[in-house]
């Protein structure tokens, strides 16, 4: 799992974290692929699994009657997809699709959550890393329903 | 023995500010929904102006309003500009076509700061119809390539169809000397680019901060988001310029009207150094 | 000007003054008494002015009263200025006709008017001056402004009244004038002859006084017409210490007390109208029914209105405070950084035609003695 190992430390999600705690991140970790078009996961599904891009772009959609598929957020190389498996009930609130042939490290999530119950320092480690993507996102998402470009 | 009267003589003024030219279109195009240019040429020639500066067009019997110039500043002949149609006198502007005749008083305004820009990367960050007084930037970005650093290009919209000047970005793309990164609030499945507020475009792009300028044109909320990004991406506020606006009647400091705090936009402005209007913007209704 | 120039008319005189200015092609404006106020107007003879008259003047006060003499200018200033005048409250800016070609712009044909203001307090003075740097001063020059002012023949007043709202000691405008006038005129009543010592201020005001009977003044004229200035300088009515009111504003546009004259203010607007330097215009379009005639005028406009600010579906200042805030900061600061003074003459008009009796003076001094730390 040499490589595996590799991808995941070099990955700028785990920048900075100590060899320690990247050896217990990483066997939870496991190398993926999605096809374009193929869904990473689906709104309701259990929140088993979430994603570090390595390559390729996701669409984070919303589906409505009437409106069909609506891409709220897109997401790209170095960047994370799926939040909700931190908090309970741990399940996906929306549809994740690749729109372009994307790789990624996916991490198990009941294994992740259940290593840093165990080891609280690793925990912290994942929440000072899991805190700035929230509070960034929170702060897009408002510019985001203030509508500005709408008409008046 | 002392004059009551001013030296008037040295106040004469070659004409009347307040009388348009006047102007016939040349060309209508749809630019996006409800946004059209018009490429307007004035009887007489058709003055030099600075990318950033603006127009006050005249639809005869409607009113009066102040559009940005968005065309090349080289192209003389013709003046572009490109108009949403908001309200009632842009609506009669956009309705008019080849021939139609309207009127016109300018440019007046700051301009974006060319001069400043040379030797540096230059970052322009474009909100909606922002684009449009920053396309006039672009063109001469573009004339003069080789006196500039690296150029980069975020450009967010609403939505898909909101997006401006499409083949003409197309075209730029494949210049190879522009990064170019378009966004938009939300979209429909049949869109494969980034999704997601101009802003988080920053922190991606790729320019030094230290010998950058970055040129910010958009509605006032979209800016002073842009403004922090750029300033968490490294930029000094002196090194950002954006375009403000407010209602103007006259465009030559008679009518008080477009009065922000000290400056006024239309003398002062629009693009302004973000030091110089930073306290101003974190106010209130001034 | 020397002091071995000034003249003396008598009241003889200053009708003879009317007579000259009229037959030199003047239009010859002054104060009047009409409606229980004075104003400005058109005036032919002494019998036109509001001879024996004062006012009394405070915050949303102002009342006449008969004098015990018969003094011809005893009173302060009313709700005119000589904006009415140089800057007309509506005018025609061109008009346009569609033509089988296009259309053809014409620009409103303004005459050079000559007016003579009469009774030109010091207030004035200085507020003509300000709308001069605002509208003839800058990069771009106001034609129409320029025509009525270049045209414009000034007797100037230096009160014998201090107004109950005047405050132009304050601001260094007043009460004498010094400058910026033709003739200038001080009267002298009481137990006296009723006489003017008169002061030159150009050519044109000496030729004027050379055709009107009059002699050299008297030290003891002169002494006099001085003692009346300091007696009113003595008198004003309000007090405004504005060595440091640019920064003491913009550095509390936070401060409560906007919030507090919000709840009085009524945005009527009545301040803007009756202050001798506001100078904020809109312009309006009309046409006729086939559109083929259209025309553009401008008219006095108010920053207190909710369209003044109007933008992107909405006004920039929607709320009372932020309007107040904006009047009162663009007069007493933000002037400064764009024109290089202050807006604000002292005449006090303001405060005596607010309906509510907002007084400037009063908010400056509020802000000033409860500012933060």
């Amino acid at each position: 799992m040499e490589g595996l190992e590799r991808i995941v430390r070099e990955h700028p999600f785990f920048a900075g974290l100590q060899d320690a705690f990247l050896s217990l991140v990483h066997t939870c970790a496991k190398n993926v692929r999605f096809e374009a078009g193929q869904y990473l996961f689906h709104e309701g599904e259990p929140a088993d699994w979430f994603y570090l891009l390595r390559h390729g772009r996701v669409a984070l959609q919303v589906t409505a009657p009437g409106r069909g598929a609506v891409t709220f957020q897109t997401m790209t190389e170095g960047e994370v997809v799926g939040l909700s498996w931190l908090i309970p009930p741990y399940r996906w609130t929306y549809d994740a699709k690749a729109i372009e042939l994307t790789r990624a490290i996916a991490m198990d999530a009941s294994c992740l959550r259940q290593k840093c119950e165990t080891d609280h320092d690793l925990g912290y480690e994942m929440m000072k890393r899991f805190m700035p993507v929230l509070i960034q996102r929170l702060q897009a998402t408002r510019l985001q329903i203030l509508d500005v470009y709408g008409t008046p | 023995m002392s004059t009551a009267r001013l030296d008037l003589t040295a106040a004469m003024s070659a004409g009347d500010p307040m009388v348009p030219r006047v102007a016939r279109v040349l060309r209508r195009r749809r630019d996006g929904p409800q946004v059209f240019t018009l490429d307007i040429e004035p009887e007489e020639a058709a003055p030099a102006f600075a990318p950033g500066q603006f127009n006050m067009l005249t639809a005869f019997g409607v009113g009066e309003v102040p559009i940005s110039l968005s065309g090349d500043p080289a192209e003389l002949g013709y003046l572009v500009h490109t108009i949403r149609a908001v309200g009632p006198v842009s609506v009669a502007l956009t309705r008019l076509g080849p021939g139609d005749v309207l009127g016109l008083r300018g440019p007046f305004g700051m301009g974006w700061p060319m001069l400043e820009a040379a030797g540096r990367d230059v970052v322009i960050v474009a909100g909606g119809l922002g684009l449009a007084p920053l396309r006039s930037a672009l063109y001469r970005l573009f004339a003069e390539r080789a006196r500039y650093g690296k150029i980069v290009l975020l450009y967010g919209t609403r939505g898909p169809s909101d997006i401006l000047f499409r083949r003409e970005i197309e075209s730029w793309r494949r210049r190879l000397d522009i990064e170019i990164e378009v966004t938009v609030d939300h979209a429909g499945s049949d869109w494969r680019g980034h999704v997601g507020v101009v802003t988080t475009l920053i922190a991606r792009a790729d320019f030094d901060p230290l010998h950058a300028i970055a040129l910010v044109c958009g509605p006032e909320v979209m800016m002073r988001f842009a403004i922090a990004a750029l300033g968490e991406a490294g930029l000094a506020d002196d090194a950002i310029y954006l375009s403000m606006e407010r209602n103007m009647k006259c465009a030559v400091v008679f009518c008080g009207h477009c009065q922000f705090g000290t400056v006024f936009i239309c003398r002062d402005g629009p693009v302004f150094r973000y030091d110089r209007v930073r306290s101003l913007l974190a106010l209130k209704e001034i | 000007m020397d002091s071995a120039q000034q003249a003396v008319v008598t009241t003889g005189g200053v009708q003879a003054l009317f007579d000259t200015l009229k037959r030199r092609g003047y239009r010859v404006i002054g104060p009047i008494l009409r409606d229980g106020a004075i104003i400005y107007d058109d005036i032919t003879a002494l019998e036109d002015l509001p001879k024996g008259w004062t006012d009394e003047q405070d915050g949303g006060h102002y009342r006449l009263h008969r004098r015990d003499d018969e003094a011809l200018f005893g009173y302060a200033v009313g709700p005119h200025s000589w904006k009415k005048f140089l800057l007309p409250a509506t005018q025609r800016l061109w008009s346009a006709e569609r033509t089988e070609h296009g259309v053809a712009v014409t620009p409103e044909p303004h005459p050079i008017e000559r007016f003579a203001f009469v009774g030109v307090r010091a207030c004035d003075l200085n507020a003509i001056a300000i709308q001069d740097r605002v509208l003839i001063g800058g990069a771009q020059v106001d034609p129409r402004y320029q025509r009525r002012r270049q045209g414009a023949f000034i007797v100037a007043l230096n009160c014998g009244v201090a107004g109950g709202t005047c405050f132009c000691v304050s601001m260094h405008t007043g009460p004498k004038a010094t400058g910026g006038y033709d003739l200038a005129l001080t009267e002298l009543i009481g137990d006296r002859e009723h006489c003017f010592v008169v002061d030159v201020g150009t050519d044109e005001g000496s030729a004027v006084l050379a055709e009107l009977p009059h002699r050299s003044a008297t030290s003891e004229e002169v002494a006099a017409a001085d003692a009346v200035v300091a007696h009113t300088s003595a008198s004003m009515g309000r007090v405004m210490h504005s060595d440091d009111v640019h920064d003491l504003l913009l550095r509390n546009l936070d401060h409560p007390r906007w919030d507090e004259v919000a709840t009085r203010c009524l945005t009527c607007g009545n301040c803007t109208l009756v202050c001798p330097t506001c100078f904020c215009t809109t312009v309006e379009e009309s046409s006729n029914l086939d559109g083929s005639r259209t025309s553009r005028s401008q008219r006095w406009d108010s920053c207190f209105t909710m369209d003044f600010s109007y933008i992107h579906g909405g006004s920039v200042r929607p709320s009372g405070r932020s309007r107040y805030r904006q009047w009162m900061t663009h007069k007493l600061a933000t002037w400064w950084d764009q024109f290089g003074t202050t807006g604000c003459v002292g005449c006090g008009r303001c405060i005596t035609w607010c309906p509510v009796g907002i007084d400037i003076t009063e908010e400056v001094a509020a802000i000033r003695s409860t500012e933060p730390q």
